[in-house]
């Protein structure tokens, strides 16, 4: 009898012809997981994934941030012998009563018997009864409950084994990191953009971030608050890598170069063009960001049309359509709420206007910025990109 | 080594948040660490050496303020100091008022606000456009009721010095009456002159990390014959009014640095007066529209300089400062990362926008003429470096 995981992934087994790229996608992700656990192994076999381990609770938690994992069964292995199996479900049975079992509550189950092994003796029902016997006269105080039982004693007889499972953690779904390609999410300390990340790497995006940075409007401890939300979405992606722009100068010159009413506009335009260029750089196909409609007055159609006029790729708002009740929620799930909530000041506190232009008109952005040397500011900004991996 | 290079070139003048500890402190400190390590509670050798290390600390303290060792009581620093001379002081049955200023430290502010929740009277005196208090107006707050007068020193942000003294010694004069005088000595003790018998003084706190000691040790006095409950309760350490085993590299760095002072504190003070005058000087020069916030010269701590530069904003400027080596602070360092206006500046009646755009810079007894000229010019680059951040007005 051996303790495993069992991963159960779930929208890869609809893409046909890309279903070895995905699984490769996903194994290399938990790969990366399992170095900081050096006891356990991956094994991908006959369209399954089993982490040989024991049922680490660290492990698990760390596995429900998966983006592709549907759910995470703690399961035993045994050999496909009807004796092992009855000892391996009494085993099964002692744990489940131990992690479900509620003091003062009657505990009941069901044995669920499936095969694949079709030469295995015993037919589903049959092995049922025998699982269920053992189960029953262990001594553990279970009794049977067919229609709503405490826990489903789940039986797979396959061929490289029988495993048994009692429970399941769920995992967060969507699609593994990478397989939907590269994006860059522009981040900043705020509540929105480490959400919009999170909804972009659920469904298979490898995202680079993009931190831009007003030193010395902001400091330090500015620039730390986004490196520890970036360290929490790593849960999701470790590879994901943070990028610093610093964009003082940048700024520095709209202020001194552009009409005041449209700088925040100018600044976002400016934003898309450092993106688009680095996304060019690391292979991204889209730019991701936390805006959202209507959430403060600039974030209008027209000003979204305004600043992605500059942007070489997609822009993709994930939050697009979201509350900002459900963003937070979402934010407060994904642990990066608190960051975000933490009172270090951006730059736009001094940066933005008292009547900013709301529903700008792209003909007479271009004109506010006519003056702008854009080319060059872009060139030494990309330039001077810092780059974090860890 | 790379650390020691990387502070090799630092201006360093934010030695109101804290200051480097002295390299005697540091050997002082490491030697407990590494060889004095025992419990003073202990009965053994090592136990016995480290009481004795720890009562030598205590009596270095003791003569810096005029008292004796057995009326120090060590704390883990200045906010636990000031927390228990007032808790310690309203025990159940004790008096409902007390008195205290506009102008004191958060550690104080926050408990007493937290006391008017609980139904204490407080009132708090506000002070002159330099940030002093009027010992008048103390005195006319003062009721038969008023269990504690709370008054500092030197106020941390601008270095108003209290008189203190005068305060104390009308206190005495109410004779039986009198409430409890508890002074928050942080940011004054070691440098300036306390004198607890003179000033008729009943609490006093002190702490270690702002004279070149280390963090999480401090002091407070408490006159002979003053009846305070403890905070901590426990082993009995402290005569039973402090428990927990004591933070005995803290302690002996403490009193290490307390001997240092007791030595060359007039000298060094003498010079950081010159110091100060040549940094208010210099940066009038560099931005004749900054505003000097507290007394010029005269009532003043020596090693505190407070200016606003209105229109920027004082986050800014820091960074702008830190970019060129030079460090210090906007407003109090504990509340700056909250964009608050400082509530100092704002009760010396000062607008929102000075309150937003204020640097202090504080110096130690490190800090050299060269340092000064540095900052004044870094203070040149910096406002002009920002100009195009200046808000209008």
């Amino acid at each position: 009898m051996e303790e495993l995981l069992l991963v159960k992934y779930g929208e890869i087994s609809l893409k046909g012809k890309n279903r070895p790229e995905f699984e490769e996608a996903l194994l290399n992700h938990i790969k990366w997981i399992l170095r900081e656990h050096p006891g356990a192994r991956i094994e991908k076999a006959h369209g399954r994934l089993y982490i040989h381990s024991s049922h680490d609770t660290r492990l698990l938690s760390r596995l429900s941030k998966v983006p592709g994992i549907v759910a995470v069964a703690p399961a035993l292995k045994t050999e496909n012998n009807v004796g092992e199996i009855r000892k391996a479900a009494v085993e099964a049975a002692k744990r489940a009563v131990e992690t479900l079992g509620e003091s003062g509550k009657k505990v009941t189950f069901k044995a669920e018997s499936r095969r694949s092994l079709k030469s295995f003796p015993l037919k589903s029902p049959e092995l049922n009864h025998a699982v269920g016997s053992a189960v029953l006269t262990a001594g553990l105080g279970l009794t049977v409950d067919v229609h709503n039982p405490t826990f489903i004693l789940q039986v797979e007889v396959r061929e490289n084994g029988t495993f048994l499972y009692w429970t399941e953690v769920k995992g967060m779904g969507g699609l593994p990191i990478g397989s939907s390609g590269k994006g860059i999410i522009l981040l900043s300390g705020g509540i929105d953009s480490p959400v919009a990340a999170y909804l972009a790497m659920k469904r298979g995006v490898a995202l680079e971030a993009l931190h831009f940075w007003s030193f010395p409007i902001t400091g330090e401890k500015s620039k730390d608050k986004v490196v520890r939300i970036w360290q929490v979405l790593k849960d999701f992606d470790p590879k994901m890598r943070l990028h610093i722009a610093h964009f003082t100068k940048i700024q520095t010159a709209i202020m001194e170069l552009c009409p005041e009413k449209y700088r925040v506009t100018i600044m976002r335009r400016m934003m898309m063009r450092v993106a688009t260029r680095l996304a060019e750089k690391v292979g991204a196909l889209a730019i991701f960001t936390g805006e959202n409609l209507g959430q403060v007055a600039s974030q209008t159609l027209e000003s979204m049309a305004a600043i992605e006029d500059t942007a070489g790729l997609p822009v993709l708002r994930p939050l697009l359509t979201y509350d900002k009740r459900e963003t937070v929620e979402l934010a407060e799930k994904i642990g990066t709420y608190e960051l975000s909530c933490l009172p270090y000041e951006d730059c736009c506190t001094v940066f933005v206007p008292k009547h900013p232009v709301t529903k700008p008109r792209i003909e007479r952005v271009r004109e506010a910025e006519k003056d702008l040397p854009v080319d060059e500011l872009v060139e030494e900004c990309v330039r001077n990109i810092e780059t974090l991996t860890e | 080594m790379a650390k020691a290079a990387e502070n090799a070139d630092v201006v360093y003048l934010d030695n109101s948040s804290t200051t480097r500890p002295d390299p005697r402190v540091v050997a002082a400190v490491t030697e407990v660490l590494e060889e004095d390590f025992g419990n003073p509670s202990s009965l053994h050798r090592l136990g016995a050496k480290a009481e004795r290390l720890m009562e030598n600390a205590r009596g270095s303290v003791a003569r810096l303020i005029n008292a004796d060792a057995s009326e120090i009581y060590f704390t883990s620093g200045g906010t636990e100091a000031n927390n228990w001379a007032i808790w310690g002081t309203v025990a159940p049955g004790s008096k409902r008022h007390i008195v205290s200023t506009k102008v004191e430290h958060p550690s104080v502010i926050a408990l007493l606000d937290h006391l008017h929740e609980r139904g204490f009277r407080v009132t708090l005196v506000g002070v002159d456009s330099e940030g002093r208090v009027d010992p008048d107006e103390v005195m006319d707050a003062v009721t038969e009721d008023t269990a504690l007068v709370s008054v500092m020193f030197v106020q941390n942000e601008i270095g108003t010095i209290q008189d203190c003294r005068e305060i104390g010694r009308r206190l005495m004069d109410l004779g039986k009456k009198k409430p409890r005088f508890h002074v928050d000595a942080v940011q004054g003790f070691a440098r300036l002159p306390i004198d607890v018998r003179d000033w008729g003084v009943d609490l006093l706190t002190m702490s270690a990390h702002k004279i070149h000691g280390i963090k999480g040790a401090g002091a407070l006095y408490i006159r002979k014959g003053v009846n305070i409950q403890p905070l901590v309760f426990g082993g009995g350490q402290e005569s039973g009014m402090r428990s927990g085993t004591e933070n005995m590299p803290g302690i002996v760095g403490f009193g290490e640095a307390c001997k240092i002072w007791a030595g060359d504190s007039e000298e060094v003070m003498t010079r950081l007066t010159t110091l100060r005058k040549r940094l208010v000087t210099g940066i009038k020069s560099v931005f004749p529209e900054a505003v000097l916030h507290g007394p010029v010269e005269e009532g003043v701590a020596p090693h505190i300089v407070h200016f606003s530069f209105p229109g920027f904003k004082g986050e800014s400027i820091l960074h702008a400062l830190e970019a060129r080596n030079v460090f210090v602070s906007t407003g109090s360092a504990c509340s700056s990362h909250k964009a608050k206006p400082s509530p100092v500046v704002l009760a010396l009646g000062r607008s929102e926008d000075e309150a937003l755009s204020s640097i202090r810079f504080s110096m130690s007894r490190y800090t050299t003429e060269e340092d000064i000229d540095r900052a004044i010019q870094a203070v040149d680059e910096s406002l002009k470096e920002l100009a195009a951040w200046r808000k209008k007005r």
